[in-house]
């Protein structure tokens, strides 16, 4: 099982997220992550979905993206020639004036942005790759973490490559 | 409508209902005959048996909720074999949906996975475009069912009509030109090996390849057996014909086919009811998959050689490259009289039921008495793979049946469809009881639109198939498989106005067929069989080519 990135450009239009994703669960196919938003042409919309699978698989799910006529142009990213960023927010929890002070360094140290802080909590907001996200949350896992969210990846692969 | 007339169509199926009633009423206004069905299933199939056999979409009307529900089934099975069609919904107006509004229903999500492509044109103008890009997207490609949903509003409300020429669909390819090189490899591949077969699908049936498979088959002296859709792809008294292989194909054609070294398979996309199961069909041999699919490609089976493109210009340009090459006529050697003396042992040789009416001795009467060009459906169930065996097509792409989605009640609407695409040949659905029983009173469609059809109807007052696989797998334990007798199909039959005559001899069915030929109302033929007969050979799910159930 390998990791795969899709960057799939489809027309902009209602019903083609349901149509995509569905086409994952009828293929028995799984999302790892998704993202979508509108590109510079306001016609199409980008998604990112990032999936595991076998090399077949993986193949079968491009041919199968690719077949869909409300996707224009299907790709599977190379990861190392690919800029791939994760948003995440934590908001976690502060149980002393020493904790505030570790959270407030973990923060730092992550190239996070804090938000919200308050006695007893503060929220911790994220850009990085889904590695760095996951090393953030064990670490911030032993102050307690309250609730958060992922948008899955958005990716673009590098020029030239 | 006018975009509909644009596009050439001359019938809709269809039934109306609040929400198309506009849609309706210009029917009054146009040269488009509608034809009335009991169901919107039916509506469904009979515009599928037209597509399949007019190699144009055929076109299917219904109302919102229900009437949109109902066509579902005909267009997942549609959607299942790859046949072109349009099926035009009406929807509850624009501003109410969304809102539980009284007969709506989310068609578009709901047939999202069983359609080609789906538009929902939200003003009057879109309507002509979407119809325009819809005929297009069904009938090209890999064809299939498009979904047309118009809200109530947007029937009623008027525009000026605007059509597009020379339409671009961004995300749409379907020509793709055969590459060469794969086309060059190929030939090596097949040239090198020493027992080569062609499996040839559906896809030869969909892009009209006969001649070309006919030629290359020859020319190489390859033997050809056929998947069940692809059955009648190739002449089935050919002299290189085996016949279908699969869970109930020809005995000589899953036994060589499972000794054969490299397979040519020409638009197929390898089902498990085809090859058994898919590690050991790829076992041991070369497999050189041509398709208009590319997802195909790799889907089911691993390719050593893949051809993209429509399987005719393929098969085109691989008779081409054949000649430049001047590679020699083959005269066919060891391999293929190897082939030709299982087909001969296993024409001879296959066990068949004793009766009086067994089902290999109706299905050779049918045979006998119906012109080769008879266009020929199926229902779903032993009489459908009794038909596969002792059937034999003999015209190219005469013989169409639901083999992907296996729809009971498909036949025999679709042989109306058939019968509408090509009124001057006769058109017989191979039924069983229970198949038909689901689209019976399509009866009244065929009696009062004129379209006369003849129903084969191999009646053994049960879910046969069903009741076979609980013989065989569950011990004879039994349930839910008997029909009784019911109801009289002659009666049922002469209730509607048609012909219902009952066989009870081969004598009594040859003039029975050939009173159906000569007559100009449907005929329902009644042919009582043993409820016990077998469809043998079987090949049971899960297990490879080789290990056939033979009859004891
Ligand atoms: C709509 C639908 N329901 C159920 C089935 C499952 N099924 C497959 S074959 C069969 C029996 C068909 O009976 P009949 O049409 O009488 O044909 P026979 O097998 O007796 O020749 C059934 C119930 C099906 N294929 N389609």
């Amino acid at each position: 099982m390998v990791w795969a990135i899709f960057s799939i450009l489809v027309e902009n239009k209602p019903g083609i997220l349901f149509a995509v994703t569905h086409l994952f669960r009828a293929r028995n196919f799984n999302i790892d992550s998704i993202a979508v938003g509108v590109t510079e042409n306001p016609t199409y919309s980008r998604m990112t979905i990032t999936t595991f699978g076998d090399e077949r698989q993986l193949e079968q799910i491009r041919k199968q993206l690719d077949k869909m006529i409300d996707t224009v142009d299907v790709r599977r990213l190379d990861d190392h020639k690919t800029v791939y960023r994760e948003l995440a927010i934590f908001k976690i929890k502060i149980a002393s004036a020493e904790d505030s002070m570790e959270v407030n360094k973990l923060i730092n140290a992550f190239g996070a942005k804090a938000h919200d802080s308050r006695k007893e909590s503060i929220m911790a907001e994220l850009t990085t790759t889904p590695d760095q996200i996951r090393a953030f949350q064990e670490l911030a896992d032993r102050f307690g973490i309250i609730e958060m969210v992922r948008t899955g990846i958005a990716a673009l692969q590098r020029s030239g490559s | 409508m006018e975009a509909m007339e644009r596009e050439g169509v001359k019938e809709v199926f269809g039934l109306p209902g609040g929400a198309n009633l506009p849609m309706y009423d210009e029917f009054n206004r146009c040269d488009i005959r509608h034809i009335l069905v009991r169901h919107e299933q039916s509506a469904s199939h009979m515009a599928d048996g037209y597509g399949r056999v007019s190699r144009r979409p055929g076109v299917c009307f219904a109302t919102s909720g229900p009437g949109a529900t109902n066509i579902l089934t005909g267009i997942a099975t549609a959607q299942a074999d790859s046949a072109p069609m349009i099926a035009v919904t009406g929807q509850v107006p624009v501003n109410m949906i969304g809102k539980d509004a009284f007969q709506e229903s989310d068609i578009m999500g709901m047939a999202n996975p069983v359609v080609k492509y789906a538009f929902q044109p939200r003003t009057p103008q879109e309507v002509p475009v979407a119809v325009q890009k819809g005929f297009y997207i069904a009938s090209t490609g890999r064809p299939g069912p498009v979904l047309i949903d118009i809200p109530k509003d947007v029937q009623t409300d008027k525009a000026e009509m605007c059509y597009v020429e020379n339409f671009k669909i961004r995300g749409y390819h379907p020509w793709v030109e055969p590459d060469v090189t794969s086309i060059g490899r190929a030939i090596d591949t097949v040239i090198r090996a020493d027992r080569p077969i062609i499996l040839a699908g559906g896809g030869t049936i969909i892009s009209s390849a006969f001649a070309e498979l006919q030629a290359l088959a020859e020319f190489l002296s390859i033997p050809v057996v056929t998947t069940f859709k692809g059955k009648g792809a190739f002449p089935e008294n050919h002299a290189l014909s085996l016949g279908p292989i699969g869970m109930h194909g020809h005995a000589e054609a899953n036994k060589v086919i499972s000794e054969a070294d490299c397979v040519l398979a020409v638009g197929t996309r390898f089902s498990d009811r085809s090859v058994g199961t898919f590690d050991d069909f790829e076992s041991r041999r070369s497999i050189i998959h041509m398709d208009i699919d590319p997802a195909e490609i790799g889907k089911n089976q691993t390719t050593n050689v893949a051809v993209i493109g429509d399987v005719k210009v393929t098969l085109r340009m691989m008779l081409a490259m054949l000649q430049e090459r001047r590679i020699q006529i083959t005269e066919g050697g060891e391999w293929v009289r190897h082939a030709q003396e299982m087909h001969k042992y296993w024409q001879e040789n296959l066990k068949i039921h004793p009766g009086e009416l067994s089902a290999a001795r109706i299905l050779r009467k049918l045979r006998e008495v119906l012109p080769s060009e008879s266009i020929v459906t199926t229902e779903v169930g032993q009489h459908q793979m009794w038909a596969s065996l002792f059937f034999d097509v003999i015209s190219p792409g005469t013989f169409f049946s639901s083999t992907g989605l296996g729809t009971m009640g498909w036949g025999f609407p679709a042989a109306i469809g058939a019968k509408v695409a090509k009124p001057d040949v006769p058109v017989v659905d191979i039924a069983g009881d229970g198949s038909f029983n689901m689209t019976e009173n399509s009866l009244a469609t065929s009696v009062l639109e004129n379209i006369p059809v003849i129903v084969f109807l191999v009646n053994n007052y049960s879910l046969g198939m069903v009741a076979q696989w609980q013989r065989t797998f569950f011990k004879r334990r039994m349930v839910g498989v008997d029909q009784g007798q019911c109801p009289d199909y002659v009666k049922l039959a002469e209730s509607y106005g048609a012909q219902g005559i009952r066989a009870h001899t081969i004598d009594e069915l040859d003039a029975a067929i050939r009173a159906a030929l000569k007559s100009d109302i449907a005929t329902v033929i009644d042919i009582p069989i043993d409820p016990e007969e077998d469809v043998l050979p079987f090949v049971a799910p899960g297990t490879p080519l080789t290990k056939m159930i033979l009859p004891s």
